[in-house]
This record gives structure tokens, sequence and C-alpha cells, in this order.
């Protein structure tokens, strides 16, 4: 774990990662059930084992700045504090979910929160950013658009265009790609021509490329907080690559058979959660009871959250034809 | 009242919203410098500097992208696209992205995006660069669909369209640019979902759109030295589209011939055709008649050009079938 951090971050912000990152397991644990039940249909892609890169980043961010993510978003919205009712409530097809039961897991936004969205073109984001980033240049602002994406979508022409085009117009955005060595089934061994170095694909466009180790919160955090002065200060786009890995399968539908036994053991032995429980223990900077205590607190709020969901209405008829256009 | 070119009417919309409106801003290739691959923004990187008219890299999806999330965010972006042939490359951005996110936030966030973008055949410029998918764009709940065939259209129109808080694609012809028109100076507007009767008469209708709307006048100029005295209507807009228009002036002629460049298979004349058999089948004396572009890729080679798009007197044979039927 990064030292520099420990000392700059006090305890409560040690242990409200802890506590963001255990919300944001349990949540999909429960998105999880919820499926099975009939209450979440269609595509669900849990972040499981991704944690940390989304409580490492967003965490580094101000509120003014843009986030805007792919269609395995559940982690950067809670990340991003939208709350877990509205987003669970947004699974069940609700009213009251973050995107008025319209948009469903893979398309959360919350304006309030200038979290721009869930995009479930792979690759379609990222020319939004982009322009987000475009916005705050020739508005002068200092805000930053922090742009996540899955290493698949390093393979689209859209990661090709708005890479350069960042580079060219020097504009305020950090493209932060979750390197999970798969796309869906795909090894991106077997799909990405640099995929040993993603990160260099960012060089290639006079983009300084950073790797880190994307199951390790705090070096996540510290890495992002560097960006984060580098972007805001006119110095031009960035790229990060986070290794990790999902514990999963692509969606709830995919046993993900396609992967060593080894393999998985591996990145199992990796997952940032317990990792950095652990650590905090052993730096002292959380007891046995306190963890306890925050597991508590997380359990109780994703119940209420699925009870907010289940009791919460559905959309009126009506709402069918709302927000096609302004009204 | 004053005279202009198609191509300085539009100039002239675009100066406008530079002028009157400091949040916009024009992108996209070859606008700079260059003037534009038609001309139309020749002189506007001086005037307005390299800020506000941004001179973009050969990248369509980014480029829409970009005026997606510039939009977002508050600003009102205009971004050319070359042809309507390159809209291809940014279809992702236009259908999935722009068309989507206002109803996919739950109402959240506006797509005040403008993409300007031309249409068309007829410059021998062979298949890749001569199609017209105004009709596609047309079939996207969440865009709105501009296609102006007069100056005078083209001024009033985007003097709407650019403050309106949705995406606009605003479609605009290759070979109308050079067309003369008068255009009133009186700081006018024409609203979206207004079609014109541009020609009035009582023995058929014929409903067009973009460069067909005038061969469809040409097309009455001659019907009208046999004594046929043809209705003509321009849509100007597809998305939304008038039927009422088109439906009252059918009641009135009974008859009623649809003209577009594009191919006729899935074409946007078989929604009107449809339209009208749906709200007008009564008052209808005949068929409804089709002229289209043939199911060809259109050629380079100038004779077989002129077979592949449809003219004046191709739609006045439709007319005469329609009537002597
Ligand atoms: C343009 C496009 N092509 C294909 C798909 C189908 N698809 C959905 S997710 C996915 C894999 C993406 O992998 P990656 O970007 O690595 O993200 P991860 O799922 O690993 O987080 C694919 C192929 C899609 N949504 N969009
Ligand atoms: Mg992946």
């Amino acid at each position: 774990m990064a030292i520099a951090e420990q000392q700059r971050l006090g305890k409560t912000e040690l242990l409200g990662f802890y506590r963001m990152m255990r919300l944001i397991r349990e949540f999909e644990r429960e998105c999880e059930r919820q499926y099975t039940r009939g209450n979440i249909r269609g595509f669900l892609h849990v972040y499981t084992g991704e944690e940390a890169i989304a409580v490492g980043a967003i965490s580094a961010l101000k509120p003014e700045d843009y986030v805007v993510t792919h269609y395995r978003d559940h982690g950067h919205a809670l990340a991003r504090g939208l709350s877990p009712n509205a987003v669970m409530a947004e699974l069940f097809g609700k009213a009251t979910g973050c995107s008025k039961g319209k948009g469903g897991s893979m398309h959360l936004f919350d304006a309030s929160k200038n979290f721009m969205g869930g995009y479930a073109i792979v690759g379609g984001q990222l020319p939004i950013a982009t322009g987000l980033a475009l916005a705050s240049q020739q508005k002068g602002e200092a805000r930053i658009s922090l742009c996540f994406m899955g290493d698949g979508a390093l393979n689209e022409g859209e990661f090709h265009e708005s890479m350069n085009l960042a580079a060219v117009w020097n504009l305020p955005v950090i493209f932060f790609c979750e390197n999970n060595l798969y796309g869906m089934g795909a090894p991106s061994a077997t799909t990405l021509a640099v995929h040993q170095q993603m990160y260099k694909l960012a060089e290639a466009y006079g983009i300084p490329g950073h790797r880190v180790d994307g199951n390790d919160v705090l070096a996540v955090h510290e890495l992002m907080r560097e960006l984060h002065q580098y972007v805001s200060t006119g110095n031009g786009p960035v790229f990060v690559e986070a290794q990790t890995y999902r514990l999963q399968g692509h969606s709830i539908a995919d046993p993900a058979n396609y992967r060593p036994a080894e393999e998985v053991e591996y990145w199992r032995s990796r997952d940032p959660i317990p990792r950095f429980q652990q650590w905090l223990m052993a730096e002292g900077l959380a007891s046995e009871e306190e963890i306890a205590q925050i597991d508590a607190a997380v359990d109780e709020e994703v119940v209420a959250a699925a009870e907010y969901a289940d009791s919460s209405p559905f959309p009126e008829p009506a709402d069918l034809y709302r927000g096609v256009y302004q009204d | 009242m004053p005279v202009m070119t198609y191509r300085e009417a539009v100039a002239q919309a675009l100066r406008e919203a530079l002028d009157e409106d400091p949040r916009v801003f024009l992108m996209g290739e070859d606008i700079g410098p260059y003037g534009g691959a038609f001309a139309v923004t020749k002189g506007f990187w001086d005037q307005y500097g390299q800020e506000r008219i941004k001179d973009s890299p050969l990248s369509e999806s980014v480029i829409v992208g970009a005026g997606v999330g510039a939009a977002m965010a508050g600003l009102r972006p205009i971004v050319e696209l070359m042809t309507i042939n390159f809209s291809l490359l940014a279809m992702d951005q236009i259908v999935n992205h722009a068309a989507k996110i206002r109803y996919m936030s739950g109402d959240q966030f506006s797509v005040p995006l403008v993409i300007r973008t031309v249409t068309g055949g007829g410059a021998s410029v062979a298949a890749t660069h001569s199609q017209s998918f105004e009709g596609w764009f047309a079939s996207v709940p969440g865009l709105k669909v501009v296609v102006p065939s007069t100056p005078r259209d083209a001024l009033g129109l985007f003097r709407t369209v650019r403050d309106l808080e949705d995406p606009v694609i605003f479609i605009e012809h290759i070979l109308l640019y050079g067309t003369h028109g008068e255009v009133p100076d009186n700081g006018y507007k024409i609203p979206l979902g207004k079609a014109e009767v541009t020609r009035a008469g009582s023995d058929v209708t014929i409903v067009s759109f973009s460069r067909m709307a005038q061969v469809s006048l040409e097309a009455a100029e001659e019907l009208a030295q046999e004594g046929i005295q043809a209705e003509v209507i321009d849509l100007r807009t597809l998305r939304p589209l008038d039927a009422d228009t088109m439906v009252e002036s059918v009641q009135k002629t009974h008859r009623a011939v649809v003209v577009e460049e594009a191919s006729g298979l899935g074409g946007f004349g078989g929604e009107i055709a449809s339209q009208l058999q749906e709200r007008a089948f009564d008052y209808l004396d005949a068929p409804v008649r089709r002229v289209s572009g043939e199911e060809v890729p259109i050629p380079y080679s100038r004779p077989l050009e002129l077979l592949a798009i449809p003219d004046a007197h191709k739609v006045a044979q439709a007319v005469r079938e329609a009537i002597n039927r």
C-alpha cells in the first residue's frame, strides 16, 4: 500500500474507502439476488473485484468534475455518491431510479453529481468525455473529465479518435482503462496488439501513459490525485491502465468457464477488499470491531435500497413518451 | 427583398448564431482556413478565430461525440460533417448517444447539438459520395431532421434549430448551394414540423423535400403547359413530420405523387404514402405514386447518373399516370 497516501489521508477517509468498496460489493450481491427473483432484468454486469478503481479514482475528483463511464457502472455511480436507493430503483426499472427507470443498469445518470452516464456501446463514451473536456476548455473552467473504459474499448475506433483529438487540442481528460484481461470471453491477449502494455498506446498519441495496480485502492487514489493536479492545470490528457480482474463472469448469465482456475485463484487472492481490510488492521487503523460495524451498516444500507426499490412505483404509461424531446 | 444563394443563407445563419450566442462554436473538418468543403465557412476562421471555429481532425465519430459532450456541458456546438456519406462513421454518436441521452437519463441531460451535413447526388462523385440518408435519420426518435430546399428556408429553419434543446441534423443539399432565392430581412424564423405549399394546384399533390422539392416545382411548370395544375408541398422537416398539410391538400386534389431522391425500397416516401392512405384513403381517386432514385448505387458516368436520380420529367410522367389512370 502506498505509504504517502496513508500519511496524507486521515483515518476517516481510509475507512471511507473501505466502506465504499464494501458497499459496492454488497450492493451487487444484492443485485444478483434480486435478479434471480426477477426484480432486475436484462443485462447485469457486476464490478466484483474492481471496486478499488472506482473508489480510489473518483475520490480524487472534485464535485464539479465530470465522470463518464461504461456499462459496468454501478461501482462508479456509488463511488460518485449516487444513492444506493436511486441506483437500485433504476435497476428495478422504477420511477424513482436515477434515470427514472429509462436507462437501467447500463445507463445510470445523475446530473446533480456530474455523473454524465454509463454508456453501453463499447467505446461510445470516449468522444463524449472528450467533448465535456472541450467544454471546460472553451469556458475556461478547471473541471476535468474522467472517462472509464474497459480494455475492450481500446480496440474501437472511437478510442483512437478520442485520444488523438484530446491530444491535439490539449483537453483536460483522464482516460482510465480498467484492464481486467477480458472483453466478454475474449482474453485481451488475443484481441489487442499491445495487450501487455496498454498504457503504451497512449504514448503513440503523445499522451502520458500510466500503469497502476487496480486492486490497490491507495495506489489508484495517489496516482489520480497527481493526475488530477496535472490535467486540471492545462497539461492536456493522460491515460491510465489499471490492472485488475473481473472476479465474476462478464454478466450474470456468464459462468466464465473459459478462464483457467489458477488464474481466477490468483486474482481472488488479490481481492482488493480483504486486502485493504487486512492492511487497515495491520496498520492499526481499524479494529475488528470497527470493520464489523462498517460491514453491518453497509448491509443495512443495501437491504434498505432493495426495499426502497421494491416499494417504489413503476413509471406511468404516460412516461413512455416523456423525455424523447424537451417538453 | 434581398436575393442570396443557399450557401450564403447557411453562412448567414451560422454568423448570426456565432454573433448572438457566445455558447456557439463550430467544429468540423477543414472548416477553418480552407473555408469548408462547400465554402460555407469561408472567412469565418479569420473573423471568429480558432477557438470558435474548431478545425478538427478527420474523425467523424469524435467530432460528433465531442459535440454531444460539449452540448451536455451547456455549450451550443454546431458540428459540420463534410457530407452525409461520412455520417456513417459517426452513426454511433448520432443514433446511440445524441438521440438517446435525454431519454435514457430520465430527462436530466439535454443535447442541444446541431449537426450540419450535405446530402444528395448529381455532382458526378459516384456511389460513395452521392447518397441521401435523410430518411434513415428520420427513423430515429430523439433526433430532429431538417431538409431545407431554399435559401429562405435554410436561414429561417436554422434560426429555429439553433435555439432547440435537442439534437438536430440539418441537411443541406449538394446541388442547392449555388441556387438563388429571395430572403426576407426581417429576422423571420420557420418552425419545425410545418410543411409549405410552394405552389397551389387542384389536380394532384406532389409531396417532396430537399432538392426534390425544387425538381417537383419544375415538373409542375411542365405540367401546367398541359393544363394540369399540380399542388406542390415541401415538407421542410422529416421529423417532426407535418402530415396535416399534405392530407388537407390531397382531400382537395384527390391524387398524390411522392418524390424523393433516395432509392425507394425502405425510403421515406413509403412513410408519406402510408400516412396518406391511412388519413386520406377515402379522398384518393388513384393509388399514391412514388418517384424515387433507382435501386442502384449512384454511378459516376454522367448519362447513367442522370438516369439514377429523379428529374422533373420523371415526376411529371408519374403525375400524368396518376391522373390518366
Ligand atoms: C460497440 C459494441 N460492440 C460490442 C458490444 C457487446 N459487448 C458488451 S461488453 C463487451 C466486452 C467489453 O469488454 P471490456 O471493454 O474489456 O469491458 P469489461 O466488460 O471487461 O469491463 C462486448 C463485446 C457492445 N456493447 N458494443
Ligand atoms: Mg475487460
